[in-house]
């Protein structure tokens, strides 16, 4: 599962670098939220990645500590996605913006050689 | 401490955050109130600021610290007063006094909802001073920034949206880095608290260790990013040019957040005393060594005042990393007075650009057309506030004494508190490393230049603002946005004038800095509510 985990990250970083270098506003947004996935995705391994563990504690209960996950990189994560997609979002309004106004979806705001 | 102080340490997140909240509310047209209310809280900002670096300035007890939700200090949240905290809490709200009183005469109109962004922006700034949070501060930057992002397209137009479109997207990748960072540190000791983190680095296993410094220098990226260290800085000036004058004012104090934490974290975890002592260091003077390089070529290079005061900003900042890079208990008392001198100075020269070009830009009619196209008819005549506003007399000759004081302070020539900061610094790096070391000289020989570079620039600059065009027309500038930049050029000569009492303060925020055996301590100790302790 590791190699799974990993292999993914992998490729969603290679991918998002590639497209965050890419001259479209479009191919940047993407290549943000491919980078944002595997960050996510990373945060969650270094919780170690274990099977058929649940991070919540039930209450009352004699705790065996490790028969659970931990809980932190999963509320961590959490706060991550909440974040990366409102900034996304808001991103994605400058870049209509940018669009509007320059008339062009470079993001330098106008076509090379022009 | 008695109850009602102990939590005044989280009254500088909650205000600005409830009075955002509550201006959001407000409907557009009520710019009025939400003005008086901006200014309101604002002030309240600079009041408990004040108190709570009187509170550690008294030291008794040199640190607070505020437990979020009552949980004891590694498992919960905390936040942590210390001096080097107050002392920046101070000089944020009084930068966003400032630049607010600026912009209350006619900025405040160019686009919607200024106010709240005001607000949150400060947030983010004040909740990063004061988080011991790894994670914390990660959420705090980014309400920082997102207020940010909102603020660089204050007034909109196409070069500022082309500008902040650059300006997300890189802050955007550096966010993604710092959590990389956060990640991995977090994957290899289990904490996320700073003060526990430092503890925790000991008992680190060999083998782990490289990828803990790659988590640390990921971190570190993430936050150079932000300081601005060529050659991440390129994204810097374009938009602080781009952004309207009130908001590059108090950006001008961003991009100290970012200097902020490499202090913070750099002298916490490996100070003086740690295994890892001195972890990242020569990058910093390096880098720093060549961001004030570059930044000296380009003020020379700059045509615009704006993009001038930009440079400026990255001097400002790479003097600030090579100072920090020699780790030193001298140095760094000096590097701090040289950062609030340069901040505030930095700060008024955004404000006095706008200002000084208003007579002659053709970005002042595009702030007129966009405040025409955004002002609803219907709304309360705005001529009767136009008039609110006196306008001042000899109105050139005091913006051309504002402008030779910032060019003092900003260059480091005598009188003013810029040679002083420049002068401790560099007479501490001399005492430390000896006349023998060719490192001390460099750093001395760069910073000198850049001084002279700067005032080359400022020289050139001034000359063909104030003296050059005859025929140039006399900008109506108001008493009310005349004030701020006067308040903060004041703040300078009242650091020059009290450079004593001031530079005391700085050493026992620089000697707190360099054995943070005492912040470690006060944080994993503190006290419950409820349960023993004081309260």
């Amino acid at each position: 599962m590791e190699l799974i985990v990993a292999l993914g990250i992998g490729v969603l970083v290679a991918s998002g670098v590639w497209l965050i270098l890419r001259p479209r506003t479009y191919q940047v947004i993407i290549g943000l939220s491919l980078l944002s996935y595997a960050v996510n995705l990373l945060i969650f391994g270094m919780g170690r990645l274990r099977e058929n563990a649940a991070p919540v504690v039930e209450a009352g209960a004699v705790i065996d500590a490790s028969q659970y996950t931990d809980p932190l990189p999963q509320a961590l994560v959490l706060t991550a996605i909440v974040i990366s997609f409102a900034t996304t979002a808001l991103f994605l309004v400058v870049l209509l913006a940018s669009r509007g106004l320059t008339g062009t979806d470079h993001v330098d705001g106008r076509e090379p050689g022009s | 401490m008695s109850v009602g102080l102990h939590h005044l340490i989280i009254v500088p997140i909650l205000l600005p955050l409830l009075a955002g909240a509550v201006m959001l509310l407000l409907e557009e047209r009520r710019r009025r109130i939400k003005a008086g209310l901006n200014l309101l809280v604002t002030l309240a900002q600079v009041g408990v600021a004040a108190l709570l670096l009187r509170q550690v300035h008294g030291g008794n007890p040199e640190i607070g610290v505020y437990l979020l939700g009552n949980w004891p200090a590694p498992f919960g949240i905390v936040l942590v007063l210390d001096r080097l905290s107050a002392l920046l809490l101070l000089l944020a709200s009084v930068l966003a006094l400032a630049s607010l009183l600026f912009a209350l005469a006619r900025w405040h109109r160019a686009g919607p909802h200024f106010h709240p962004l005001f607000q949150f922006l400060l947030v983010g700034i004040n909740g990063a001073f004061l988080t011991g949070d790894l994670f914390n501060l990660f959420v705090f930057f980014e309400v920082m920034l997102a207020a940010s992002y909102g603020l660089v397209l204050h007034g909109s137009g196409t070069t500022r949206v082309k500008a902040g479109l650059h300006y997300i997207a890189v802050n955007l990748a550096s966010s993604l880095l710092f959590l990389i960072g956060v990640a991995l540190i977090y994957g290899v000791t289990g904490t996320l608290n700073m003060a526990d983190l430092a503890n925790r680095l000991t008992q680190v296993a060999p083998e782990d260790l490289g990828l803990l410094r790659a988590g640390f220098a990921i971190l570190g990226v993430a936050f150079l990013v932000k300081a601005g260290m060529w050659p991440l800085c390129f994204w810097l000036p374009t938009t602080y040019a781009a952004a309207s004058a009130p908001a590059a004012a108090l950006f001008s104090i961003m991009s100290k957040v970012g200097v902020y934490a490499i202090l913070r974290l750099g002298l916490l975890l490996f100070g003086d005393g740690s295994d890892a002592a001195g972890f990242g260091s020569s990058w910093l003077l390096y880098g720093g060594l060549l961001t004030i390089g570059f930044g000296a070529i380009a003020v020379l290079a700059s045509q615009d005042l704006s993009r001038l005061a930009g440079y400026n900003v990255l001097i400002s900042s790479g003097t600030l990393l090579a100072a920090l890079g020699v780790a030193d208990l001298a140095i760094t008392a000096g590097a701090l007075f040289y950062l609030l001198s340069s901040t505030l100075a930095i700060s008024a020269f955004f404000l006095l650009i706008e200002l000084a070009e208003r007579g002659r830009r053709p970005g002042a009619d595009i702030l007129a057309v966009t405040m025409e196209a955004f002002g609803e008819p219907e709304e309360e005549p705005l001529d009767s506030e136009e008039e609110v506003g006196i306008a001042i007399p000899a109105t050139m000759a005091i913006l051309g004494l504002s402008f030779l004081l910032c060019a003092l302070l900003l260059a480091g020539l005598p009188p003013l508190s810029g040679f002083i900061g420049k002068f401790v610094l560099l007479d501490a790096v001399l005492r430390t490393h000896g006349t023998a070391n060719a490192t001390a000289w460099v750093l001395l020989a760069v910073i000198i230049l850049s001084g002279l570079a700067v005032v080359i620039a400022m020289t050139r600059a001034g000359i063909r603002t104030f003296w050059g065009p005859l025929e140039r027309s006399v900008p109506r500038v108001r008493l009310i946005e005349i004030t701020p930049i006067g308040l903060l050029l004041l703040l300078c000569v009242a650091l020059t004038v009290q450079a004593g009492p001031v530079m005391r303060y700085l050493q026992d925020t620089a000697a707190a800095l360099h054995s943070p055996q005492g912040y470690i301590e006060g944080v994993l100790s503190a006290p419950r509510a409820g349960q023993g302790g004081e309260t």
